[in-house]
């Protein structure tokens, strides 16, 4: 019987501190609850303020930028206290639509155009027409264009850009006696005489999958024209068109001379083989300078670059080309927004000063500051050349999965497709861009 | 608490320690708790069930209707009936390869990867000198994460323009030429081959593991018995050992089949499942849980899975309740 008196005990004894255990862990939870609240209010009731914010630039130069930026901030506005959370650029991208909709930081970094207004126009981002008021004077009519939803009102500030352009080395070109390739046909020659040079011509890697993105684009562009590419971006051109077949037996051209391997190559290691010389040439963003100097700083001195070469057409004049812009928007869904909203816009006029994205390409030159007042005299030479082809440019596109919809430019849809293109190029080109095609008709309804 | 309770609740404990009450005294046992037990009780069972129908059940009848739908996580759902389904299995070119990806996925698990750890812990148990260190090297990299296991896998086999190990040590050694370097992860002919033996490399020393602890627990006397009876090892194995082993197979079958369903980790660190890579549970993700915010078509990814994953899960089930049953 003692024995049997001890279970019961032991099974009532649980039962008291179970319940105990559960009146802890409620109360707990309410603190935990209340605290944010409590602090919150702290917060706004001395004039200062609060501001969180989300941040993709998470390499390790662009996050000691960031460090910058957030530092001469604080200073500037002390009374104001700011959180920043960093995510992997990539993670940043994939999670934005979970990360929008739940409880987001006040401010985050994005990118403009189309991939700016999908989200704005899914009611995930606030405008900020009286924040961009006080600085429009800073900006040009193309960055201003940039940053306009379609309901006419504004949702970012530009931050920074960079072209999308073809890099080379110096040295190696005059070594082996190159000349930089005016058109589609002299790139071809070179490429073929870099081959029997035993160079690697045209240095690629796809991995990540975007990168191929970039080609595509500018073939588009020189071979079709701007406004048939952003009508294909925006689905009012369709992707069975001649037009893009032509665009990509153009390309068919281009990939014997790509590195071996380059689907399972990061952009990164691609460029690695430009760095050390066993390839010719390589297109992508401006942003790559930075690997560059990553992997060899004195190298960084001798690269160049050379607006894709031109097919002698009626779209040659437009110079089109793209460069992409990043920039600083606000969330809608914050919890501590509406507590936080003066702060926040003010760290959002904060970054349309030039000389704060100065301190952000100080970090990492192959980002160019947008705003008009950064001065030009701390640009580097190959910044400088940079800004003045993009000036040159009629037409800026912003890039694939930032002028279209982002279902359809994802790992599983247009990166696959372009993936699934450059391994077979002599496939029937009829059906598969048939393929493409449904896949845009299926998603989701959208005006964009 | 009231003085009769502990008398009430004598029964309880003593049915346990017997084993085997008559059913007409388990039936008192129960109708003698008083209504706070009850209470207690239905909660206790009740809470953690509640849970269970909500994050299981109640999510895969949300993900199901939601297959039928094309939302988009913010805008209001719009039904598009079987669309979603006829999609993926008429025009969308990734999701066939997804699904063969799958079950070359699982027949190389059940044909190679799971036999080649029995194997290794058939021999490790055998008397062995430095058993345990062989047990701790093939185990290793089943304490990795799989997300570790893909970075590492990936370093090895990046091409030789990314001074990948494979390639570079292999035209070290002359085996390779290498203006015909193979490259491990960009040929869709070849990763997932190259991926099947980085996951094989894991799965083989998770089995091991499993099978060896089964091993340790088989009656020494049978084997004795076997032994006086005149059969080698090899016989011994497979007429004694093996169908003592029932149980350990069985779940190291679930254990393969789970592996193989849920495969992700090492080919989304890869190439985030591009380029011949597919699985289904990549195209979920990339689908619903990415940027793309697809959930529709997403969802309709994930009622695939889940209706292949019901096969073994109902022949699994079947079993262990017919053995019960017996």
């Amino acid at each position: 019987m003692d024995d049997l008196d001890k279970k019961s005990g032991f099974l009532t004894g649980g039962k008291v501190t179970r319940r105990e255990v559960l009146k802890t862990g409620v109360i707990a939870a309410a603190g935990l609850t209340l605290l944010p609240t409590v602090l919150a209010a702290c917060g706004s009731s001395s004039s200062g303020g609060k501001v969180t914010i989300g941040n993709n630039h998470s390499d390790a130069s662009d996050l000691a930028g960031m460090k910058a930026v957030n530092d001469a901030f604080s200073k500037a506005n002390s009374s104001i206290t700011l959180t920043m959370n960093t995510v992997d650029h990539g993670t940043f991208q994939d999670q934005i639509n979970n990360y929008l909709g739940a409880t987001p930081d006040d401010a985050f970094s994005w990118f403009s155009g189309y991939r700016m207004r999908f989200f704005a126009d899914k009611g995930l981002a606030t405008a900020i027409d009286d924040s961009w008021d006080k600085v429009k004077s800073n900006f040009t009519a193309g960055f201003a264009n940039s940053v306009v939803g379609n309901d006419k009102k504004v949702y970012g500030i530009p931050v920074d850009y960079y072209p999308w352009c073809v890099f080379y080395r110096k040295s190696l070109f005059s070594d082996k006696g190159y000349t930089v390739p005016a058109t589609w046909d002299d790139l071809l020659t070179l490429c073929a005489k870099m081959k029997t040079d035993g160079l690697t011509p045209f240095a690629f890697g796809d991995s990540d999958g975007w990168p191929a993105m970039g080609t595509f684009d500018i073939l588009n562009l020189r071979l079709n024209g701007y406004d048939f590419h952003v009508g294909l971006m925006t689905g009012a051109q369709k992707w069975t068109d001649p037009k893009v077949t032509a665009v990509f037996q153009t390309w068919a051209k281009l990939i014997p001379f790509y590195t071996d391997g380059y689907a399972g190559l990061t952009w990164q290691q691609a460029c690695d083989t430009l760095v050390r010389k066993t390839a010719g040439l390589y297109f992508l963003g401006l942003f790559m300078t930075g690997e560059v100097a990553t992997v060899d700083k004195t190298a960084v001195d001798d690269i160049d670059f050379f607006p894709f070469p031109f097919f002698k057409n009626a779209f040659d004049a437009e110079q089109a080309l793209d460069a992409p812009i990043d920039i600083w928007m606000l969330s809608a869904k914050s919890p501590s927004l509406q507590a936080d909203l003066a702060s926040a816009k003010t760290y959002l006029e904060f970054w349309a000063k030039g000389s704060t994205q100065l301190l952000m390409y100080a970090a990492n030159n192959g980002f160019i500051p947008c705003a008009t007042d950064a001065d030009p005299t701390t640009l580097t030479v190959l910044t400088k050349k940079a800004v003045e082809i993009v000036s040159k440019a009629q037409k800026i596109t912003q890039f694939l999965d930032r002028d279209t919809r982002p279902d359809f430019a994802g790992a599983n849809s247009m990166q696959s497709f372009l993936l699934n293109f450059l391994k077979t190029p002599a496939q029937d080109l009829v059906a598969f861009q048939q393929s493409i095609q449904d896949f845009w008709d299926k998603l989701p309804a959208y005006k964009g | 608490m009231s003085q009769s309770e502990p008398k009430a609740l004598a029964p309880a404990p003593a049915s346990a320690g017997a084993g085997a009450l008559a059913t007409k005294k388990r039936k008192r046992r129960y109708s003698l708790l008083n209504r706070r037990d009850k209470v207690l009780l239905s909660l206790m069972v009740g809470i953690p069930l509640a849970i269970f129908l909500l994050l299981i059940w109640a999510m895969t009848l949300v993900s199901i209707v939601l297959s039928f739908t094309n939302w988009d996580g913010v805008n209001p759902i719009a039904f598009v009936g079987i669309d979603n389904y006829t999609q993926l299995f008429t025009t969308y070119p990734f999701f066939w390869p997804a699904v063969a990806h799958n079950i070359m996925w699982l027949l190389f698990f059940v044909c190679l990867a799971t036999p080649m750890g029995i194997l290794l812990a058939v021999l490790l148990d055998r008397p062995l000198r430095g058993s345990a260190v062989y047990q701790s090297i093939f185990f290793i990299p089943v304490v990795l994460s799989l997300a570790v296991v893909g970075f590492i896998w990936k370093l090895q086999y990046l091409p030789l323009a990314g001074n990948g190990f494979i390639d570079s040590a292999f035209v070290a050694l002359g085996w390779m030429d290498p203006k015909h370097a193979v490259n491990w992860l960009g040929d869709p002919t070849i990763n997932i081959w190259a991926v099947l033996v980085a996951a094989s490399w894991r799965h083989v020393g998770y089995i091991m593991v499993l099978y060896l602890a089964g091993l340790k627990s088989v009656d020494p006397s049978l084997r004795e018995a076997a032994a006086i009876d005149g059969a080698n090892e090899r016989q011994t194995f497979i007429h004694v050992v093996f169908p003592v082993m029932a149980p350990i197979n069985v779940v190291i079958v679930v254990v393969t089949v789970i592996e193989s369903l849920r495969a992700f980790d090492i080919a989304y660190i890869i190439n985030h499942g591009k380029n011949g890579l597919e699985l289904l549970s990549i195209l979920i993700t990339n689908s619903a849980l990415s940027e793309a915010g697809l959930i529709g078509f997403g969802s309709a990814v994930a009622v695939i899975l889940l209706t292949i994953s019901l096969v073994p899960i109902v022949l699994y089930l079947s079993r262990v309740m017919r053995s019960e049953n017996q």
